[in-house]
This record gives C-alpha cells, sequence and structure tokens, in this order.
C-alpha cells in the first residue's frame, strides 16, 4: 500500500512526538515504508535521476538529519540503525557535509549542551515537534534563557496573529535574509513559503512580487545598512499608495520581521551556521574523500591558549575602570569628542578582505541594488545628527508604539531584549564570579555608536580600553556586512574565551543591531504619526 | 487673601509662547509669576504676564554647552525662590542659584549618578533637600549645604523613573521603577524601603503624592494605566483606576479638586487630560492645543484649579485656563447595548430617546420589555452632566431559536467517550432529535454510517453483512418519524427544496440519484457539491444512496427554510415536482423490500475504493459548515467523537479554535464538567494543558497546623496522620471533604451519612456544618 502525503506527514509528526509509543510507532511504519520503497527501486538503481530515486534521497537525507538532530536518543539510534540496513542492501546512503550546525564550533561542543541541561532538552523537543529545532536554535542551545524567549518571539512573528499573512511574512524573512546574501535564512524561508501556499512565481525576484511588497524594497535596503537615513516620506510613501499601500499595523509587523531578519542573518555569519542536514548543501552522497578533510578541521580547538593572560588583562582593566571612575571626571567636551572618535573610529576599522564577493545568483535576485552596502557615514563628510537614546529610547518610546499597533509583540520584543542584556553567567573565560555588565554595555553601546546612537550618560572611552581591535573588527564586520565573516575573524578574537561565551557575544550584537534598527524605524514612523 | 491675590496677577485666558526648542520638563516657582522651561537644548525662565509669556532668562550660558544642560527634568524650589535644580540626562544633578551676580547660576554639580538622572525633587518644608532618582537604579539625598549626597537608597532593582516626597508626611518619599514597582522609604533609613508593591505591569513613570490627603498615591505607567493608591492601610490598596489609551508619561493632582487628575502621555497620544478619577471611562477635560506629545505639565499654583501650564515636544509653551477645555461628556453618547448569555437584548440610552418612541410599534421578536430607570443620586462634587438613561431589556422568546436552553441540554447529555462508537453516534442522534435538532440527530446518523464500518476488505463477507443488516433497519425506523414530523411541513417547502435538488442534478437523473444528491446536499448544508463526487458516489454505490434518500427528504427542507426562506421559484419547476412527492419516496425506503435490496447490495457498498477516509473531505465540510454557522457544540463533539478517523483532516489551529470557543462557551453557561470533559478528551496540546496549570492544593498539618511539604499522610514535623476522618477516624486516601467553616472533614460517604442525622460537626468543635 502506498502511503499518501497525509499519512506520511502524520508520520513524520509522530517522530516528534514526546510519548515515546507513538514515536515507537512512527519509527516503525517509517521502516516499512522504507523497506518497501528500497526493495521497489532496486539495489543500485541505474537512473538515479528518475523521481522515485530523487525522492527516495530526500527522504533519506531527513533520516540522516534524524539520526543526528532528533532530541530523542531512541530515534536517533533507530535511524542510525535503519540507514546502516539500508546501506546493506546496497544502496547509497547519504552523509552529512561539513562538521556540525556551525563551521566555528566544534560540532560535539554544541552537541553536548542538550545532554547536560535538562532545560535545553526540553526546549529542543519543543521546537523539534513544531518543526523548528534549525542550527540556528542548536547553536543557541548554549544559552537556553535566551533561546526560549527567541523561539517564542520568532513563532510569534511567524505563526500566530497578526497583521499580515502568512506567505507574507515568509517572503519578508527571505527578502531581509536576500539583504546580507543569508542563503540559509533564504532556503529555509524559501521552503516555508511554498508550504504555506505562496506563489513560486514571487520567487523569481522582487519584481515577480506584489507591487505592495516591491514598495519595501528600498526600506530594506535602507534599514539594512543604513537606517540612519530613514525618514518619514519613506513611511509616508509606503502607507499612501494608493492600492498598494500599507497600513501602520503591517507596516510595523514589516519592520519587526525586517529587522528580526537582518540581525539574524548577521548571527548566522557571525556563528558560521551551515546549512541544516536535510536540506541541499547539508549532505552529500558521495563517498567521503580523504583529501577532504582539511587539516585546521581537524587540528583546530579553541583552547590552545597561546596568548596567555589576555582574559586577565581584560579583567585587570575592567577593574581599573571601575575604581578609577570617581576619580578622574573627563569634561563634556572630552565626552563629545570620545563619542564622535569612536564613531569615527568603527568606521575605519577595516571590514577584512575587501574582495568583492559575487553573491550567488539563487539569493541576489530577492533584491535589487546589490552594490549599496554598509556605508560608513562620517567618511564620505556627510554629517549625520547623533539620534540621542534619551529622546527616543526603546523602553519609553518604541515598545508603546509597537505595543499599539501590534499587541503582544512589543512584549515579546522587551523581554528578548532584557535578557539578551542582563544575560550573565558572572564568568570570564575560566574566571568565575565576574561582573560582566561593564564589558556587556560596551559592547552594546559599541554597535549602537556604529549605527549613531548617543548614550549621554556613557562615557565612550571605556570601549577603547575594554574592545581590543580584532573584536572591533569581527563586531564590525558581523554588524555591517555579516557576509564578510570569516573563521580567522571568529578565532582571532577573544581567543582564550569559550564557544558559549562567543555566541552570547554573537546574541548581543544580534539584539543591539536589532534595537538599533527598530528604533530608526520606528523613529521615523513616529515622526510620521505626529 | 494670598489665593484671592495670586488668581488676579495671573493673566486668565488661554496663551502660548514658541520655544526654541523641545521641552522635557516644567516647573513654575510658587508665586505662579514665573515658569522654567528644561530641555535637551534650552534652560529658560518665563514669566508669566497678561498678554504673554516674556523671556526672563536664559540659563544655557556657555560657547559649547556641556551635557550638564541637557535636562531631563527641572524642579523650581517652592520655598526659597531663587533655587531651581535639573537633572542631567549624562547622571549630573545641578543646582541653580538666581541670585547668583554673575551669568552662569550654576551653584552646584553633583556626578555621583552613572547613568541618566531622571527625576528631581526638592522637599516640600525643608529648605535644603534635594532627592535624585536615576537609571542607574539609585536614588540620592542631598543637603545642599555639602558638597555631596547625604544618603543613597538603592533600589535593588531596575531604574528609578520618578521621585515624589510625601506632601503630608516629613520623612516619606515614593520612588517608582521601571519593572513596575513602587517603593516607599522613610529618609532616615537608607539600608532599606518600608514597603514596596508591583503597581504597573512595564515601567511606572510616574507617581504623584494627593495633595490633602495623606497616603493618596497616583502613579502611572506604561500600561496605559492611572492607579491611585490608599497607603495607609497596611497593604497598599487599589482604589480608583483609570484606563487610558496611551502610556502614561506625567500625573498631576489638581489642586482644591479632591478627585481631579491630569495627565498627559509619553507617546502617540498629545493631550492633556483631567479625569474625575471616580468616572474613570470619559475624561473630565481635555486640553487638546499640542502637536507633539506634552511632556511636561504643572498646576500654575497651588490652590488655583483653573490653569494648567504645559511643554511639549512641538517647541511651545502653554498656558490652558479651565474654562477654553473641552468637555468630552458633552459629545458622547450615552448608549449601551449588550447580548444577554440566554439571548437577551439590553439597550441603555438617553431617557430623552426612549421616551420619543414610546407610541411605536412593538418590537417585533421581543415580546416583552421591561423599561428599567437608574438614578444615581447626584453628586454635587461631581461636576459632570448628570445623564439619566433608560434601559430597556428584550427577552427572546421562551423557545426561539435565539433561546439557549438546547445548548446546555446537548452539551450535558451527549456522549463524547466511553462506548463504542456507534453507540456514542446513536446516543448523541437521539438527544439530538428529542431536542427537536432533527439535522444535527441525522447528522449523527450519518456519521455512524458512514465510518462505523470496519471497511477493511480482510474481514470476512458476512460478518460485513450482520454488521450492516443493522443500518437500513435503524435507518428506516428513524424515517417513519422524520416523515411523520415532514408531512406537517407544507408542500410548497418541499417543492422550493426539490427544486434545488434538482437544480444540483442533470435533469435526466432518476429518482434514486435525486436522492442522493439531496442526501450529499444536505450533508454539507450548502449546494456547492462537485458533479465529480456526486457521479462517483451515484455510480459506485447506488444501494447507499437508497438508504440515505430519506432522511434527507426531512431535513433539506428545514434547512431550506432557514437559508433561503424567500428564494423565489421558478415556475417551470412545478410541472417536475410530482415526480418525486414526499410520500412516494417515503413509501419506498419504508418497505421491506427495500430493506433486503440494501443488504443484498451492500457487499457493492464497501468496496475497497471507498474506505472510511473517502469520507473525510465531506466530514470535514460538513464541520466547517457547523461551526461557520455558529454551532461549534457540534463541530467538537463530532470532532471527539470521531476521534484519529477525523483529526488529521482539519488543521491543528483550528481545531484548537474550535476547542477554545466551545470551552468559553460551556465555561460561560457554567458546564464546569462538560468543559472539563472536553478538555481531557482534546488532543490538541494547547488545549490539554489547560486543565494542567494551578493543580497542586497545598495544605496544612490539621495537628501543627504546619505546611504539609512532603507527599504521604503523615506530616513530616509532628509525625501525626495528618488527614483523619473526624467520623471514623482512619485516614483518609481519597475522597477528603471538609466544611469551609471549621475545616473539620472526613471521608466523602462517612460525611454525608453524619451530616444527615446531625447538624454539628462530627469532630465536635460545635461548628454548625452544611452538606450540599
Amino acid at each position: 500500500m502506498m502511503m499518501d502525503g497525509r499519512d506520511v506527514v502524520a508520520m513524520w509528526e509522530g517522530l516528534a512526538s514526546r510519548d515515546a509509543a507513538s514515536r515507537d510507532a512512527a519509527m516503525e511504519s517509517l521502516q516499512q515504508e522504507m523497506m518497501r520503497r528500497v526493495e521497489s527501486i532496486g539495489p543500485l538503481p541505474e537512473t538515479p535521476c528518475s523521481s522515485s530515486a530523487s525522492h527516495l534521497n530526500r527522504v533519506l537525507a531527513r533520516i540522516l538529519m534524524l539520526s543526528k538532530r532528533c532530541p530523542y536518543g531512541d530515534v536517533r539510534e533507530k535511524c542510525i540503525w535503519l540507514l546502516r540496513s539500508i546501506q546493506d542492501i546496497g544502496v547509497r546512503i547519504p552523509r552529512p557535509l561539513g562538521n556540525g550546525p556551525s563551521r566555528f564550533i566544534p560540532e560535539k561542543e554544541i552537541l553536548q549542551v542538550s545532554k547536560v541541561d535538562a532545560r535545553t532538552q526540553s526546549i529542543f523537543e519543543e521546537a523539534f515537534s513544531l518543526g523548528h529545532l534549525d542550527n540556528i536554535s542548536l547553536v543557541m542551545g548554549f544559552h537556553p534563557q535566551y533561546l526560549e524567549s527567541f523561539l517564542r518571539t520568532q513563532h510569534y512573528l511567524l505563526q500566530m496573529d497578526g497583521p499580515l499573512s502568512l506567505h507574507y511574512r515568509h517572503y519578508i524573512g527571505i527578502m531581509a535574509a536576500a539583504r546580507h546574501q543569508c542563503s540559509y535564512l533564504v532556503n529555509l524561508h524559501v521552503n516555508d513559503f511554498l508550504q504555506v501556499g505562496g506563489d513560486p512565481k514571487w520567487l523569481n525576484g522582487l519584481e515577480g512580487a506584489p507591487q505592495k511588497l516591491q514598495a519595501l524594497g528600498e526600506l530594506n535596503k535602507i534599514l539594512a545598512h543604513r537606517p540612519w537615513l530613514l525618514t518619514k516620506t519613506h513611511i509616508e510613501s509606503l502607507l499612501k499608495a494608493e492600492e498598494n499601500s500599507w497600513s501602520l499595523a503591517e507596516l510595523i509587523h514589516a519592520v519587526v520581521l525586517l529587522t528580526h531578519y537582518h540581525s539574524l542573518a548577521s548571527f548566522t555569519f557571525g556563528c558560521g551556521i551551515t546549512p541544516d542536514i536535510h536540506t541541499d548543501g547539508g549532505h552529500t552522497f558521495r563517498p567521503p574523500s580523504l583529501s577532504g578533510y582539511c587539516v585546521c578541521d581537524i587540528a583546530n580547538g579553541n583552547g590552545v591558549a597561546e596568548v596567555s593572560g589576555e582574559v586577565e588583562v581584560l579583567m585587570e582593566r575592567m577593574k581599573q575602570l571601575q575604581e578609577c571612575r570617581d576619580e578622574e571626571e573627563a569634561s563634556q567636551e572630552e565626552m563629545t569628542t570620545r563619542f564622535e572618535r569612536e564613531k569615527t573610529e568603527s568606521m575605519l576599522v577595516a571590514t577584512a578582505e575587501d574582495e568583492e564577493c559575487v553573491p550567488s545568483r539563487d539569493v541576489s535576485r530577492h533584491f535589487e541594488d546589490p552594490s549599496y552596502g554598509y556605508q560608513d557615514f562620517s567618511r564620505r563628510g556627510e554629517h549625520v545628527p547623533t539620534f540621542r537614546v534619551q529622546d527616543y529610547s526603546w523602553e519609553d518610546h518604541g515598545f508603546s508604539l509597537v505595543n499599539r499597533l501590534y499587541p503582544d509583540v512589543g512584549q515579546l520584543l522587551d523581554e528578548k531584549f532584557q535578557i539578551a542584556y542582563n544575560l550573565t553567567y558572572n564568568t570570564m573565560a575560566t574566571h568565575q564570579g565576574v561582573d560582566t555588565s561593564m564589558l556587556r554595555r560596551a559592547i552594546w553601546n559599541y554597535i549602537h555608536c556604529m549605527f549613531g546612537i548617543r548614550y549621554d550618560d556613557y562615557d565612550y572611552g571605556e570601549i577603547n580600553e575594554l574592545l581590543d581591535r580584532s573584536f572591533k573588527v569581527y563586531i564590525k564586520t558581523m554588524v555591517c556586512s555579516p557576509e564578510k565573516t570569516t573563521k580567522r575573524m571568529y578565532e582571532s578574537f577573544w581567543r582564550q574565551f569559550q564557544h558559549s561565551e562567543k555566541v552570547h557575544v554573537n546574541l548581543l550584537l544580534m539584539e543591539a543591531r536589532m534595537q538599533a534598527e527598530l528604533l530608526y524605524a520606528l523613529r521615523a514612523i513616529t515622526r510620521y504619526m505626529t | 487673601m494670598e489665593k484671592m491675590a495670586c488668581v488676579s496677577t495671573v493673566s486668565s485666558r488661554t496663551m502660548f509662547c514658541h520655544l526654541d526648542a523641545p521641552a522635557n520638563a516644567i516647573s513654575v516657582c510658587r508665586d505662579a509669576t514665573q515658569v522654567v522651561v528644561a530641555g535637551r537644548n534650552i534652560f529658560k525662565i518665563y514669566a508669566m504676564e497678561e498678554d504673554g509669556f516674556v523671556e526672563r532668562l536664559n540659563l544655557r550660558v556657555g560657547r559649547k554647552p556641556s551635557l550638564n544642560f541637557s535636562c531631563a527634568d527641572v524642579m523650581w524650589h517652592q520655598m526659597e525662590e531663587n533655587l531651581l535644580a535639573t537633572a542631567a540626562t549624562n547622571g549630573a544633578v545641578v543646582t541653580w542659584n538666581l541670585a547668583r551676580p554673575c551669568r552662569n547660576k550654576q551653584e552646584h554639580l553633583f556626578t555621583e549618578h552613572k547613568r541618566t538622572v531622571n527625576k528631581v525633587c526638592f522637599h516640600p518644608t525643608e529648605v535644603h533637600m534635594l532627592l535624585s532618582g536615576s537609571q542607574d537604579g539609585f536614588m540620592k539625598c542631598f543637603d545642599l549645604r555639602k558638597k555631596e549626597s547625604v544618603s543613597t537608597f538603592s533600589g535593588q532593582s531596575e531604574s528609578v523613573r520618578d521621585v515624589q516626597f510625601s506632601m503630608k508626611d516629613y520623612f516619606t518619599f515614593a520612588a517608582s521603577f521601571e519593572n513596575g514597582n513602587v517603593q516607599l522609604w522613610d529618609i532616615r533609613r537608607p539600608d532599606r524601603y518600608e514597603r514596596m508593591f508591583t503597581a504597573h505591569t512595564g515601567p511606572v513613570f510616574c507617581c504623584d503624592w494627593h495633595p490633602e490627603d495623606r497616603g493618596w498615591l497616583a502613579t502611572g505607567g506604561r500600561d496605559k494605566m492611572v492607579k491611585v493608591w490608599d497607603m495607609t492601610t497596611n497593604r497598599a490598596k487599589e482604589i480608583y483606576c483609570v484606563q487610558t489609551i496611551a502610556s502614561v508619561a506625567r500625573v498631576k493632582w489638581r489642586p482644591e479638586r479632591r478627585w481631579h487628575l491630569a495627565t498627559c502621555s509619553m507617546m502617540v497620544d498629545h493631550n492633556i487630560y483631567v479625569w474625575d478619577v471616580r468616572r474613570p471611562f470619559i475624561p473630565f477635560a481635555t486640553f487638546e492645543e499640542h502637536k507633539d506629545v506634552t511632556t511636561g505639565i504643572v498646576w500654575s499654583h497651588q490652590h488655583d484649579p483653573y490653569v494648567l501650564l504645559s511643554g511639549s515636544k512641538d517647541s511651545t509653551l502653554y498656558q490652558h485656563i479651565f474654562k477654553d477645555a473641552s468637555r468630552p461628556v458633552d459629545r458622547a453618547n450615552p448608549e449601551g447595548l449588550c447580548f444577554g448569555l440566554f439571548g437577551d437584548l439590553a439597550f441603555a440610552a438617553k431617557e430623552s430617546l426612549m421616551t420619543g418612541e414610546a407610541g411605536r410599534k412593538p418590537y417585533p421578536a421581543g415580546d416583552r420589555r421591561y423599561p428599567i430607570f437608574f438614578f444615581k443620586k447626584p453628586d454635587v462634587t461631581e461636576q459632570f452632566a448628570q445623564v439619566a438613561s433608560a434601559l430597556s431589556v428584550f427577552e427572546s422568546e421562551a423557545d426561539g431559536s435565539s433561546r439557549m436552553d438546547w445548548f446546555i441540554k446537548t452539551a450535558r447529555r451527549y456522549l463524547l467517550s466511553g462506548k463504542p462508537f456507534a453507540e456514542l453516534c446513536d446516543h448523541n442522534a437521539k438527544v439530538a432529535k428529542e431536542l427537536n435538532r432533527p439535522q444535527v440527530s441525522t447528522t449523527w446518523t450519518m456519521l455512524r454510517i458512514m465510518f462505523s464500518d470496519p471497511g477493511n476488505p480482510a474481514l470476512p463477507a458476512n460478518h460485513n453483512m450482520s454488521k450492516l443488516g443493522n443500518i437500513p433497519l435503524m435507518n428506516s425506523f428513524n424515517l417513519k418519524e422524520m416523515s411523520s414530523a415532514l408531512n406537517e411541513r407544507n408542500k410548497e417547502n418541499r417543492q422550493d427544496n426539490l427544486h434545488n435538488l434538482e437544480t444540483n442534478l442533470n435533469n435526466d437523473e432518476n429518482e434514486e440519484t435525486e436522492g442522493s444528491d439531496g442526501q450529499a446536499e444536505y450533508l454539507f448544508g450548502d449546494a456547492e457539491l462537485d458533479d465529480d463526487d456526486l457521479y462517483s458516489m451515484e455510480h459506485e454505490n447506488q444501494a447507499e444512496e437508497a438508504e440515505f434518500s430519506l432522511p434527507q427528504e426531512a431535513f433539506p427542507l428545514r434547512h431550506e427554510i432557514v437559508d433561503h426562506p424567500s428564494a423565489p421559484e421558478p415556475p417551470a419547476e412545478k410541472p417536475e415536482s410530482p415526480q418525486v412527492s414526499g410520500s412516494e419516496a417515503e413509501s419506498f425506503c419504508l418497505t421491506p423490500m427495500e430493506s433486503i435490496s440494501l443488504i443484498s447490495v451492500s457487499q457493492l457498498l464497501y468496496q475497497p475504493q471507498l474506505p472510511p477516509s473517502f469520507f473525510c473531505p465531506v466530514v470535514r465540510e460538513m464541520l466547517d459548515y457547523y461551526a461557520e454557522q455558529g454551532d461549534v457544540q457540534m463541530a467538537v463533539s463530532v470532532l471527539i467523537v470521531l476521534g484519529d478517523r477525523i483529526r488529521k483532516e482539519i488543521d491543528e489551529l483550528t481545531q484548537e479554535h474550535w476547542y477554545m470557543s466551545y470551552i468559553d462557551l460551556l465555561q460561560r453557561f457554567e458546564l464546569w464538567n462538560v468543559s472539563n470533559e472536553v478538555i481531557k478528551l482534546s488532543t490538541c496540546s494547547a488545549i490539554t494543558c489547560l486543565n494542567q496549570a494551578s493543580t497542586t492544593l497545598h495544605i496544612n498539618c490539621s495537628n501543627c497546623k504546619r505546611p504539609m511539604s512532603n507527599k504521604g499522610w503523615i506530616c513530616d514535623r509532628c509525625h501525626q496522620c495528618a488527614s483523619v476522618c473526624a467520623v471514623c477516624h482512619h485516614v483518609v486516601k481519597g475522597l477528603f471533604v471538609w466544611c469551609q467553616g471549621c475545616s473539620h472533614g472526613g471521608h466523602l460517604e462517612h460525611v454525608m451519612e453524619w451530616l444527615k442525622s446531625s447538624n454539628h460537626c462530627p469532630a465536635g468543635c460545635g461548628h454548625l456544618c452544611e452538606y450540599t
């Protein structure tokens, strides 16, 4: 008996169930189905291109994914066993490409998390049953508290009540991710987009999409690269476009989605997220060749402490700053200069190699004007007025606006920002009981500084003390042109710190960037409204 | 005397002046002649004169003004008229002395706060005492005769948004926080707050002590609420709450008016509202002059309730006069309309409107209406316009369609689980029929027929047969009763119905196919059946159609009546209608002959090509239809009874939505048991978790009165059995019932027994217990 589509869906769902018995049952039917299919094709099919064979390969890839990523041990074991028995019949089975969810972090370390931490495990299980256990979540699993809030927010933005229809939401996600040439996120959402009934024609490029979405392209571009240029005329042109106009609530939803995916693209590149195993590029059917191993993959461990004392120096500096702050009081002019200097300097931090990597055709078709990138505003001589956070802050103004037009999302975002900002384990590398608030604040404010956002009550001299050059390069690249992040950059900052701490930094970067973009967008909307 | 003087000096008209930059805060001096405006780029003093504001002094001096001039807040000392304090965004607290001879009036600079200072506040009676609250979570008290703070108060939580000295209690001040808390402090005890409570969800932006009532504190928060707290009791008690439309940035009690306060908002809304806290639904007065958000409001004089000053982001400073305020209540329509649970309708409107239509003809649907008049005793202290309104209640007819009796009865009597599928369906069909809901009843029967057969080709044929045997019989039994009901319906309707049937059909079909078509139509509740579906049914099993043909006759009628009562009937139909007269159709299926023939062809009926899942799309459409019609009860009941047979057909969200709606309805009718059963039987995880919440009951040991910590029956503190039955003195290991009055109790049946014969508590405590 051929299983029809519905049964297959039910079977995959069964595998994600929390109930062991229904997992067993689903596994059973999966085995039968696979065996039947494999036999029907016969060993070593001569025509690998036939549709049934390619379908089989997709299923095999999925089983491979389950054998590696499923949070349930029983399913993992059985999938491994199933793959092996299929291989014994003589069918080629896939193997995962790359090493683990991240190119930067050893797979072992990531997967260990869920085995140790019960909370992470339960979050993974929940995400898995919703079909969202992607590599991003796996990497974020280092910080379960944050992950929970992140997944809740993302789920709300994409699935729950909101002014935009489901396929619009995914399409906007695609637009935003494509702006940073993040093929991982684009592929993820292309699938979702088609699944919720999106028109495949839209995927040929923005010109295939409705006028209304095309109009959003400009906002997307500005927000991603130069949010400070956003004015109320941009907003007005979106809201007053005859039959293609956006409503305020829709616009807020779109803005939140855009900023969410811009910053998520930063995270994806910053942590070197690899494609999910069951998607294209996540696995291969070719047998491993010996030359495939990169030496650095094997030899690489982050723990090699060539530069000892880096952490200690940083801690010493934090202590000094803490102590001397009361004594030496910089003049106001000095403070202003420090901010300007940091702002200017952040522009001069070279963003890695200058070679222009041409975006793959596949992704670039989702946006126009690929040459438009982050532009250092001070360098070109154009003076952009500084954005004073005391005059327009997320807590006082942004929140109220979002919550008014898109209820509950303000609350969710507020929680997420707070968790990201306040997250700490009071550790630094191997040291326990360290108050890291100063360091976290420096990172957060440095990112806002790059966007021209200034805190009156912050001494920007601290940034210079606490963030060294390689770290600044990393931050700058990740925030402004994440697609250029390289493994070398990831490794060259904070060499003694643990991977989980680097992921933590990435979370900070991501949230700070999102808030910065949101602040500019919301301020423009507020100005339009008044 | 002083009051009179003050009022006369101030010009009494609404006026404004342009500032050079947006204002963040304003403050007036004690005698209400001058106002100070502070903002990021402005720090000026204006005099209020007869013909407008006149700039008196610009305090922002120096070529490159430092951030110390960037003010988040300003306050003018109420006793020392030359003294001002500002809170700077860079964390500085600055005091200014206007009596200084040079241009720079800055007197002290305190840079003790690490973050932006949100608020400064002078002590109302103590000249040298200044309080500040900052983003860094600290409050500091300064003695202006010293160079640094005398005490620091740590809120142990997030940023401080506002600090206010109590008007009446010399040592007390209140602080409001970004995390929603409000703390009360004694100025002499910097180590710990006296009291803390959560006032709002999200930041509390402002607070204000009542100028006369000791212990009344008004707070405003990002959650758009203004709350008035009574602090004289042990726990801070919320006595009034006003819901505004935007987050509340400032709140100020109105002088001389006990229940009035003014608010302005942080975002979106630019108006200033004056509320009477006893009338929280509509503002007492509104000032609508500003074009951008209002950032500072202050009453010009502590004894003058008529003049309000305000500064705004739109760079204007206004003096508002009360007589120019708009009164929203004058424009409001005092009308209300509400549906009751049982279909009753209540309508309240201005008395004058209601009496005007007294001569109107009676309301067509409701037979009775009760005019009820409410008179609220006019309160002279409320300066609200008094409105008398008349309330009419339209009761729905005793057995009209809007009555919800059927809902309750159905909910109570339906069986959703615990029996074989077929029995459940039959039972529910019977229930529906008894409640005079034939359509629903037939639906249940249909479901039973569609799904109850195993449809498994592996089963022996005779087994198949015997099972099937029931169905036609059952059906014909139903038909008999239904047809009698049918006879009462008039011919016209029937024809109407038949006409509908026939338009679905190609005209050349025979009687039987007409039946099947009607059947399908009845099932979906509308006539949009695909032709393909029709044909497949027709060709694959004639017998089934025959079987279904009759119930259809009874029910589409009713359905049609409801849906298209006035569908025009083309005259061309007339000649055709006699072809299928009702009686003809009835008799044909009621004959035993037909039943036998049904059995004989039933082999055909359950061919493997037609597994129960074949009906799934049909059933799904039917459920959708019921849910659309508002009968979510049917949708959910069928969903539960069919269980796995249909569940995968319907997406999770829809299911969840149905469940939620049904459970909500059940709870409104207080059908707790049914609602819990539904929750238990549902398969949506979001629903089943509904009754997982707060399932823990904490108990104290009956001997030592300490909380029971571990499981089991022995208290681990006094090592005695805790829950002993007062009647039999054994440990209760099951249902424990106890008196809410004296808290004695025991085995359910023992206590019941006991209280049958005695009124007193079985424990002998003398309490008169009652078991109901």
